[in-house]
C-alpha cells in the first residue's frame, strides 16, 4: 500500500470512484428489478409466463443452443493452429479473428440481409427455392454466431500461446494420439479459459440485440427473442412487463458475473499450484 | 519457437481449414457485401450519400458522444481501477465483479433502464431538471448511455499494469522528495499511458457502433439525436441498400481503422515491457 498519503486522500479517492460506479451500474440494476414489481407481483409473475415471453425465452435458449457450440469448435481450432504452429499469415488471422468485435451490431446484422434478404445477393434463388434466412430463426441465428465469434477465441489463444506446446510434444513423442493429447494434455490445461470464454459468448448469444433486432422482422410467438421482447413491450408503454422480462435478462447477467467471478478464482488457483509438466504426463499415462 | 515442418503435433491442416473456412463463409463474404453493394453507387452518388445534411449531422452526433464518453471513461476508469489495484476496503471483490456489468447486461435492457433513469419523471431525471439539465432524449443521455458501456473497456485495460506497477518505484520518487501529484504525473502515469490509450480507444470503438443501449435514450431526432448505426437502419427499412451499405462503410472504415491502431498500441506497448 503507497504509504505518504494521507487518509482523506486515500478515502476521498475510493468515495468519488464509488460514487461514480453506484450512479452508472448500481443504480441502473436497482431500477430494473424495482420497475419490474412496480406492479406487484402477481402482474410480475403474469409477465414473465405470458405466451409470448415464453417463446421468446425459448427462441434465445434455442439460439444460444445452437450459436454456442458452432463457436466453441471454431473457438478451439482457431486457438489450436495459432497458439501450436507458426506460419505465414498468422497475425493476419489473429486481426480477422477480432473484426466482428469492431464491426457495429446494426452492420452485423445489415451484412446478412445484403445476402439472404429479398433484396440480397442470393434472395431470388432463396425465394425460388422457399428458403426463408432473414426475418426468420436462421437469419437470427447467423447474426449471432457472427457477434459472438471471437469470444472463445480470443479467450484461448493467449492462455494457449502462453502455456506453450512442450507437454503435447512430449505427449506424441510417448506415443499419444493427436485426439488423446488434447483431451488429456491440453483441455485440462485450459478448462477454466475455456470456461470463462463459452459464459461471455453464451451471455452475448442471448443478449444480442442490434444485429438479431435487424434479421427478426420482429414477429411475435415467431421471431422474438426476450431482449425484443423488452423493446416490444417498452415501446407499447407496457413499462412493468417490459421491466419484469428485463429482470430475468439482468439476473442471467448477474449469474454470469458471479460464475465468470469464481472461474477466475479457480483459474488463478491453478496457476499459483501450477507444478509444471509432471501432472500431466501423470494424467496420459492414467 | 515451433515451426509448420518442425512441429510434431498433429492437426494443423484441420485446425486452420477450419478456422479459414469459418472466418471466410461467416465474417468475409458477408463483410465484403458491404464494399460490393455500395459500390453500385457511382463515385459522385456515394459522396452524395455519405455528405448528406442529415447523414453529416448523425456523424457528428455519433462521434461526438462517443468521443465525450471515451473521455470520461479515461478519467473515471483510470480512478476505478486505481481504487480497486491500491486500496483495501469493504465490498471491493463485490464491486471489482460489477465492473463487468455493462459486458454481460444485455444492452436494450441498460437502454431502457438508463432511459427510466433519466426521463423528467425518473429517479435521477427529475433531480437534474431542477437545475435545468435535460438528459434523457438529449445528446448528453446518449453520452450516459456511452459511458455505461464503455467503462470496463478502460478498468479492464489499466487494472493488470496498475497491478504490475511496483509501489517501491512510488516510494522511491518519494523518498527523491517528489510530491504525490508529481509522482503520479511522473512515475505513474507514464506507466499507464498506452493502457489508458488502449482502453480509450477500445471503449471508442465500441460506443460508435452501439446501438441497443443508445436507440431508446436518444429519441432519435433527425439531425439532432440521431445516430449513425440507426440511420442504416432506417435506409435498410426504407430498402435503400445502396444508401444504408455507403454509410456503413464510412462505419467500417473507421472502426477498422481503429481496430488497426488499436492492435498497434498493444504491439508496441508489448515491445516496452520486453514481453
Amino acid at each position: 500500500m503507497a504509504r505518504g498519503e494521507s487518509r482523506a486522500v486515500r478515502w476521498t479517492q475510493i468515495a468519488v470512484a464509488l460514487v461514480f460506479l453506484a450512479l452508472t451500474l448500481a443504480l441502473p440494476l436497482a431500477l430494473v428489478f424495482h420497475e419490474a414489481v412496480a406492479k406487484g407481483l402477481a402482474a410480475y409473475w403474469a409477465a414473465i409466463t405470458e405466451p409470448d415471453a415464453l417463446s421468446a425465452a425459448r427462441l434465445t435458449l434455442l439460439i444460444a443452443g445452437i450459436v454456442v457450440p458452432v463457436n466453441l469448435v471454431f473457438g478451439v481450432s482457431a486457438a489450436w493452429c495459432i497458439s501450436k504452429f507458426d506460419f505465414p499469415g498468422r497475425n493476419l488471422l489473429l486481426t480477422l479473428i477480432d473484426l466482428p468485435f469492431a464491426v457495429s451490431p446494426v452492420i452485423s446484422g445489415m451484412i446478412f440481409v445484403l445476402l439472404f434478404g429479398a433484396h440480397g445477393w442470393l434472395g431470388p434463388w432463396l425465394l425460388e427455392h422457399d428458403i426463408t434466412i432473414i426475418f426468420a430463426v436462421p437469419g437470427m441465428v447467423l447474426a449471432t454466431t457472427f457477434v459472438t465469434a471471437p469470444f472463445i477465441a480470443r479467450e484461448l489463444i493467449p492462455l494457449m500461446q502462453e502455456q506453450g506446446s512442450e507437454e503435447e510434444e512430449a505427449a506424441i513423442v510417448l506415443g499419444a494420439t493427436g485426439w488423446q493429447t488434447f483431451r488429456r494434455v491440453t483441455l485440462p490445461n485450459i478448462k477454466w479459459g475455456l470456461l470463462y470464454g463459452l459464459i461471455l459468448c453464451n451471455a452475448r448469444a442471448m443478449g444480442e440485440f442490434g444485429a438479431v433486432s435487424v434479421v427478426s422482422g420482429h414477429i411475435r410467438g415467431e421471431t422474438n427473442t426476450l431482449p425484443l421482447h423488452v423493446e416490444i413491450l417498452y415501446n407499447e408503454y407496457a413499462f412493468a412487463a417490459s421491466f419484469a422480462v428485463a429482470s430475468v435478462l439482468t439476473l442471467l447477467a448477474l449469474v454470469t458475473l458471479a460464475l465468470k467471478t469464481a472461474v477466475e478464482w479457480q483459474q488463478r488457483r491453478s496457476v499459483t499450484h501450477e507444478a509444471g509438466i509432471a501432472p500431466s504426463l501423470e494424467r496420459i499415462a492414467a | 519457437m515451433p515451426g509448420t515442418s518442425r512441429s510434431v503435433l498433429p492437426g494443423f491442416g484441420l485446425s486452420l481449414g477450419i478456422t479459414c473456412t469459418y472466418l471466410g463463409l461467416l465474417v468475409l463474404l458477408p463483410l465484403a457485401t458491404v464494399f460490393t453493394r455500395s459500390a453500385e453507387l457511382t463515385w459522385p452518388g456515394f459522396w452524395d450519400v455519405i455528405t448528406n445534411p442529415r447523414v453529416v449531422a448523425s456523424y457528428r452526433v455519433t462521434f461526438g458522444t462517443s468521443l465525450l464518453a471515451a473521455a470520461v471513461n479515461t478519467v473515471f476508469g483510470l480512478l476505478v481501477a486505481w481504487v480497486l489495484v491500491r486500496y483495501r476496503f469493504p465490498g471491493r471483490r463485490l464491486i471489482d465483479a460489477m465492473v463487468d456489468l455493462p459486458f454481460a447486461l444485455p444492452t436494450a435492457v441498460a437502454g431502457i433502464a438508463l432511459t427510466t433513469l433519466y426521463a423528467p419523471n425518473g429517479w435521477l431525471g427529475g433531480a437534474l431538471e431542477r437545475f435545468g439539465v435535460k438528459v434523457a432524449y438529449t445528446w448528453l443521455g446518449i453520452t450516459v448511455a456511452l459511458v455505461f458501456i464503455g467503462l470496463p473497456f478502460v478498468v479492464r485495460t489499466v487494472q493488470p499494469v496498475l497491478d504490475d506497477l511496483e509501489v517501491e518505484v512510488e516510494e522511491a520518487a518519494a523518498s527523491l522528495g517528489a510530491g504525490r501529484w508529481q509522482t503520479f504525473t511522473r512515475v505513474v502515469l507514464p506507466s499507464v499511458a498506452p493502457a489508458l490509450l488502449t482502453g480509450f480507444a477500445l471503449a471508442f470503438a465500441r460506443a460508435i457502433g452501439e446501438y441497443g443501449s443508445v436507440v431508446f435514450i436518444s429519441g432519435n431526432m433527425p439531425m439532432k439525436t440521431e445516430i449513425v448505426p440507426l440511420l442504416i437502419i432506417t435506409k435498410l427499412e426504407q430498402f435503400d441498400y445502396a444508401g444504408a451499405t455507403a454509410v456503413a462503410v464510412v462505419m467500417l472504415v473507421a472502426s477498422f481503422g481503429l481496430l488497426l491502431s488499436i492492435n498497434l498500441l498493444q504491439w508496441a506497448a508489448r515491445r516496452r515491457a520486453g514481453v
